[in-house]
């Protein structure tokens, strides 16, 4: 299946997009997808104890599941204000 | 064109138009308190020459009527907007506009300064901060909704 993965501010910085879209084998959660990512892009790991994640815009967990055509976001600590 | 409450946008902000809206919604009401956060010339250290707000938008838009609804919760009686620009925003220019309105003065400024609060806690928004000599993004807290310690800790601050 397939899902459009977005990165926001230093984690876009690191991997040159801020969209990208990945095919991933189902069962998928948002742990699976990130871990592929890293396998992909090892600098985005740093950023596993304190990102946050949201599917289809509203806030996720790891372990939440993703279905085809999901957009999964990974998010730094936010800094807005 | 009516304001809305809640808006992320890369448009310049507007304190009064916010006013008369969140006024004109709790006609009656006794209290306005109201906040402006400008970019700032200095942070830690370094001499800033602008700042470059990134947004999750829909989410940002999301978790900010998260925070209305706590509002609601917290104070009944007060009602608030929150207007938070987005893109390339220049030394004194406003980044963020709340106004909140109640009956009496005490809620107003305590849903005033909260929203602040949780806004630097919960809401998807990144400084770049270009400063003389670099670059780099400001990373403050780990966004959670559902930390329900990091939400006292904004009912604490604002009731301070």
């Amino acid at each position: 299946m397939r899902v459009t993965v977005r990165l926001f501010a230093r984690l876009r910085d690191l991997a040159g997009s801020g969209e990208l879209v990945r095919d991933v084998e189902g069962p998928a959660t948002v742990q699976s997808v990130w871990r592929a990512l890293v396998a992909e892009m090892p600098a985005l790991g740093e950023y596993e104890r304190t990102m946050s994640v949201a599917v289809n815009a509203d806030y996720s967990r790891m372990s939440a599941a993703v279905s085809d055509g999901d957009e999964v976001a990974f998010l730094p600590p936010v800094s807005g204000g | 064109m009516p304001v809305p409450l809640i808006a992320v946008a890369p448009s310049a902000l507007d304190l009064s138009t916010l006013t008369q809206e969140v006024t004109r919604q709790r006609a009656g009401d006794g209290a306005v308190a109201s906040f402006i956060g400008l970019v700032r010339d200095h942070n830690q250290g370094r001499r800033v020459s602008f700042l470059d707000y990134e947004a999750y938008e829909p989410l940002a838009i999301r978790a900010l009527h998260r925070i209305v609804d706590e509002i609601g919760q917290a104070w009944p009686d007060s009602l608030v907007g929150v207007h938070h620009r987005t893109g390339r925003l220049g030394i004194g220019e406003a980044s963020i506009i709340i106004v909140a309105v109640s009956p009496h003065r005490a809620h107003a400024f305590a849903a005033c300064r909260y929203t602040i609060e949780r806004v630097k806690q919960i809401v998807p928004i990144w400084k770049h901060e270009h400063f003389e000599g670099g670059d780099v993004w400001l990373e403050g807290a780990t966004a959670d909704p559902d930390d329900e310690s990091a939400r006292e800790a904004a009912y604490r601050i604002a009731c301070a």
